[in-house]
């Protein structure tokens, strides 16, 4: 990267990380709320 | 009559499974622009004789910058639509995409900070366009914190909306008193003029790569809006009966 | 008229309300007083650079005193139930507000313009540019209390009001700021200034029209 591997490894590296562990987030978020969903399908 | 009933989608229990069926669609397109954004930003695009290899920041900074400011003017037509039409769903959607919207900024003040080191020798300067942002990034934070203080939805919503609208006639004022500012104190600057013709296949690959952060917000957004359309709508028969099919 | 009766009774009402408890008044005064007074502290004694940075300095210290009344200016009236009968009134409640608006200007926003010469006066400052800043201010101020209200409306009876009012607010406060400090600092270098002015006066009449407007909605929306 002729001496600016760095800055732009850096910018797509913390792109990258950003827009993996936002939809991450969003898949645990939605897991959390489909199990509370059923549990209480169950009681119904 | 092939007229779409808009309004069929505006209530949360038609646009769950819509959302749902979209999500995969707007995934795949995303995967295949950033395919190819990705290659033509490392493979194609030649070096630039300026800033060598340093410019292929643009390529991830430039879309992060365009989406964060898009992605406020739709939160602005969401809040606005919901004023007009009292749907429940924009207040939603407007909350759906701020978190993104927010990621945006900060990514684009983190890229671009990672441009000026090597480009400027700094990592930060009072630019108005820096400082835009700056501000634009302190913006979505508001709304992020006001929405989730508020505990009532319905308030949460209206409030939301009143702040994103009131956000977005500001945004104006605020980018032209910076720029005056910014003109005044003239030490501060750093001519940040680019190369006056871009290559072709730079601006090709600047495109399909913004083309690609847009899908991805789509898809994002869509699956954040039906994870708070089941947060909301918890107790009510269609969550029960459908939702989870 | 109707129109000014509502404005006029309804600041009369908040002024009466607030010097009652002049030691409110008196807090946000001092508090600017040593803001501002601490810069010194911090940077050192060094004149020049003092007058250099003074109106800067001055209009930080007014944002700031700004802010500090603002989560009082409607959570009297939410909480013992004044403001639900004030926006049922058939009087407009737009104009309601204004006059609330008006009555916290007054208490905070006209004695920061009128200690202002002092502190000039430890900050070096000559004369005319005192002057400019105070005429700055009297035509900032007002905009700080107008734009306030709305943030003041949204977070009302919110968890954390006050710190999140500033976190909303002092984003919007930005062209204030700088058309405020730099009517100041244009003087100074000897530039023309009265498009900074003109600014200002611009700002004020936009959130003349509306503030008021949007924090009554923003207030209905608070007592739903």
């Amino acid at each position: 990267m002729g001496g600016y591997g760095l800055y732009v490894w850096g910018s797509f590296g913390i792109c990258a990380v950003a827009m993996i562990i936002e939809p991450i987030v969003l898949n645990a978020r939605n897991q959390k709320i489909r199990r509370q969903v059923k549990r209480q399908g169950g009681q119904w | 009559m092939s007229m779409v009933n808009w309004f069929k989608y505006a209530s949360p229990a038609s646009f769950y499974p819509l959302a749902g069926k979209l999500i995969p669609f707007f995934s795949a397109i995303t995967a295949i622009l950033l395919a190819v954004g990705l290659w033509i930003s490392f493979f194609m695009a030649p070096t630039d004789f300026q800033q060598g290899e340093g410019y292929r920041i643009i390529f991830v900074h430039v879309p992060a910058s365009w989406m964060s400011m898009f992605i406020y003017c739709v939160m602005a037509f969401w809040s606005a639509l919901g004023f007009i039409l009292n749907t429940r769903l924009s207040g939603m959607m407007t909350q759906a995409l701020a978190p993104t919207g927010a990621m945006f900024a900060f990514l684009s003040l983190v890229t671009g900070s990672l441009w000026g080191k090597p480009m400027w020798g700094t990592w930060w300067v009072w630019d108005a366009r820096l400082t835009s942002q700056l501000i634009l990034f302190f913006l979505y934070l508001g709304f992020l914190a006001l929405t989730s203080a508020i505990d009532d939805p319905r308030r949460r919503d209206k409030a939301g909306a009143i702040l994103s609208l009131v956000g977005v006639v500001n945004i104006p004022i605020i980018y032209f008193s910076v720029i005056w500012w910014n003109t005044l104190h003239q030490g501060a600057t750093v001519s940040m003029t680019k190369a006056p013709t871009m290559a072709h296949t730079m601006l090709m690959g600047m495109l399909i790569m913004a083309l690609a952060f847009w899908g991805y917000t789509i898809a994002i957004v869509l699956k954040r809006v039906r994870c708070i359309i089941l947060e909301r709508e918890i107790a009510s028969e269609w969550v029960k009966k459908n939702a989870l099919e | 008229m109707n129109l000014f009766s509502t404005i006029y009774c309804m600041a009369r009402r908040d002024l009466t309300l607030a010097l009652r408890h002049k030691t409110e008044i008196l807090t946000a005064l001092f508090f600017f007083v040593i803001v501002v007074n601490l810069l010194p502290l911090g940077v050192g004694p060094d004149p020049k650079l003092l007058s250099k940075i003074a109106p800067g300095v001055v209009w930080i210290g007014a944002l700031l005193a700004t802010l500090l009344g603002l989560p009082r200016l409607f959570a009297h009236d939410y909480q013992d139930g004044t403001l639900e009968q004030l926006s049922l009134s058939p009087r407009s409640f737009t104009l309601i507000v204004l006059g609330k608006i008006m009555a916290h200007w007054i208490v905070a926003g006209l004695p920061v313009v009128l200690i202002t010469p002092l502190l000039g006066i430890q900050f070096n400052l000559s004369g005319p540019i005192i002057g400019v800043l105070m005429l700055t201010l009297v035509l900032g101020t007002p905009v700080l209390s107008l734009i306030g209200a709305i943030g003041a409306a949204l977070t009302l009876g919110v968890r954390g009001g006050g710190v999140l009012l500033s976190l909303l607010i002092l984003p919007l406060y930005i062209p204030v700021l700088i058309f405020g400090a730099g009517a100041a600092e244009a003087y100074r270098a000897g530039l023309d200034m009265t498009g900074y002015l003109w600014l200002l006066a611009a700002l004020d009449l936009l959130a003349l029209f509306f503030a008021p407007w949007v924090s009554a909605i923003a207030l209905k929306v608070a007592l739903e």
